[in-house]
């Protein structure tokens, strides 16, 4: 299987503090991939490194076959126009009615007309169980929080990109909404065939959605495999996390 | 931190090269800023929203500096010309200060005060909560969309504003020459005139003063836009940071605004005057 991204002895460090310790991983096409670790161990750091939101020490990201640490500033744009992006707090445009926060990239990327737009959108949202004709026009503030986070997988997906990006998109929210958001993951995978890296402390979630889990531990992956893998490890620290 | 970081060779040293990185920053912002506002995606609806925002937005405030500043100005300045029994000089000395040095001034520190923290604390809050990297993963370029529309409609609306400023501080200042000074207005509003003229014209009708005077904000309003906007995207550590983002937007604009006022009037008289 080809991989779509690939991160090669990528090393990350704020002055004295190490945060990456030279990780190496790929995903596959069609697969999706948890990685989990404790607070502050550089999961989120991955995703930004893959986005190029943030540039490490050294290393390599390749993303759609894209060396992005040689990118100039219109190829990253250009790749991650074929990525989506899920962030922990959703990250919702807040002056924008949520048809305006789902349509965005396809304003801004495409000529379509607006009732092509309005159509995509309307799919988008009907795809993480949101009625158009309830929300299209409220803002950001007016919805709960796992509203917002579906709102925020629709403004990933609208765009049909080949990759996505999850950082925690479960937490704070309840056991019942944390399941909605775990089947919209597994849909997306089995329907469009996305590739996905999913960050979260949840190993229940990870069960649910992965087909590969990384477990992060001080910079450095400690454990990558299967989750029934992962369930069955005996390493001292695994069964920690675990438990 | 090792005892060996914190002598003062090597603090001054830290605290210069983190300055020189700040200094690099700002001045790769406004080079981006350059070229986003004279390439395509042009983002017209985002221009035209930022102009209502600082220049409309601003109306108000600006009038009422101008009106009040005029007022005291010709109130304080007859005073000391009454002595001298040469109060008609009134619309004088309010014309030539008002167009040449506080309107322009005035309307800029005044502008950056409302419009400019504004604009650092709403990217600030933009940046703190991950909008500005959804934006870049959206594959649209921040400066492109947020900071060249806000930089352009500052450059565009500061001299409309500083017009504005001007002409309430002279309409004030004749108030006081007619209700306070009894001069006629006719007398006043010559007065200003003469003031403008003394100076000479380019073009045989635009006066120097005035083009002084509008040259100014125009410098002042990406001045404002482009550090405000700075600090907004540079924000960091929650809604302190975004307070931070605002203070530093202000202060630091309002001290760049005066030291380059003094730089360009020295150009301007250089160039226009002598």
């Amino acid at each position: 299987m080809k991989a779509v991204i690939e991160l090669r002895d990528v090393r990350l460090a704020y002055g004295a503090h190490v945060v990456l310790n030279g990780i190496t991983f790929s995903v596959h096409r069609g697969e999706t991939l948890c990685v989990l670790g404790g607070s502050g161990v550089g999961k989120s750091t991955i995703l930004k490194l893959i986005l190029c939101l943030e540039s490490m020490d050294s290393g390599s990201v390749t993303v759609l076959g894209h060396d992005l640490c040689s990118a100039g500033r219109s190829e990253i744009f250009q790749v991650r126009q074929r990525m989506g992006m899920v962030f922990q707090g959703s990250a919702l445009f807040d002056s924008l009615p949520i048809f305006d926060n789902v349509a965005f990239a396809l304003f801004e990327h495409t000529d379509l007309p607006l009732e092509t737009i309005r159509e995509r959108v309307r799919e988008a949202l009907a795809f993480v169980d949101l009625d158009f004709e309830r929300v299209g026009e409220m803002l950001p503030s007016e919805l709960s929080g796992g509203m917002k986070k579906r709102v925020a997988i629709a403004r990933a997906i609208v765009h049909q990109p080949e990759i996505l990006l999850f950082d925690e998109p479960t937490s704070g929210l309840d056991p019942i909404t944390t399941r909605k958001i775990d089947t919209l993951i597994v849909k997306l995978r089995q329907g469009l065939g996305v590739s996905s890296i999913v960050v979260t402390h949840d190993m229940q979630s990870a069960c649910r959605i992965a087909n590969r889990v990384a477990l992060l531990q001080a910079g450095d992956i400690i454990f990558m495999g299967t989750p029934q893998q992962m369930l069955a490890a005996e390493n001292p620290y695994i069964r920690e996390y675990l438990e | 931190m090792p005892a060996s970081d914190l002598s003062p060779l090597r603090l001054l040293d830290r605290a210069l090269k983190s300055a020189a990185y700040r200094v690099q920053k700002y001045f790769d912002l406004l080079g981006r800023v350059l070229v986003s506002s004279v390439s395509r995606p042009f983002y017209g609806r985002d221009l035209t929203q930022q102009m209502d925002t600082i220049g409309v937005g601003s109306i108000g405030i600006v009038a009422l500096t101008g009106l009040f500043t005029g007022m005291v100005l010709a109130l304080q300045s007859s005073v000391e010309m009454r002595q001298f029994g040469a109060t008609i000089y009134i619309g004088r000395l309010v014309g030539a200060s008002i167009v040449r040095e506080l309107g322009p001034v005035l309307t800029a520190l005044m502008v950056t005060g409302r419009a400019g923290s504004g604009m650092a604390a709403q990217l600030g809050a933009m940046r703190i909560t991950e909008q500005i990297d959804a934006l870049e993963t959206l594959g649209v370029d921040p400066v492109r969309k947020l900071v060249a529309p806000r930089f352009l409609a500052a450059l565009i609306v500061l001299p409309m504003l500083t017009v504005v400023t001007d002409v309430i501080a002279v309409l004030g200042g004749l108030l006081i020459a007619v209700v306070k000074l009894d001069l006629t207005a006719t007398l006043y509003m010559r007065s200003v005139y003469q003031a403008l003229a003394d100076t000479g014209f380019i073009f045989r009708f635009i006066p120097i003063d005035l083009v002084q005077g509008l040259v100014k904000p125009f410098v002042f309003g990406g001045i404002m836009a482009l550090t405000s906007c700075y600090y907004g995207l540079n924000a960091r550590g929650g809604t302190e940071g975004v307070g931070r983002a605002a203070t530093h937007a202000v202060v630091t604009s309002s001290i760049l605004i005066l030291t380059t006022d003094y730089l360009l009037t020295q150009l301007l008289i250089a160039l226009l005057v002598e």
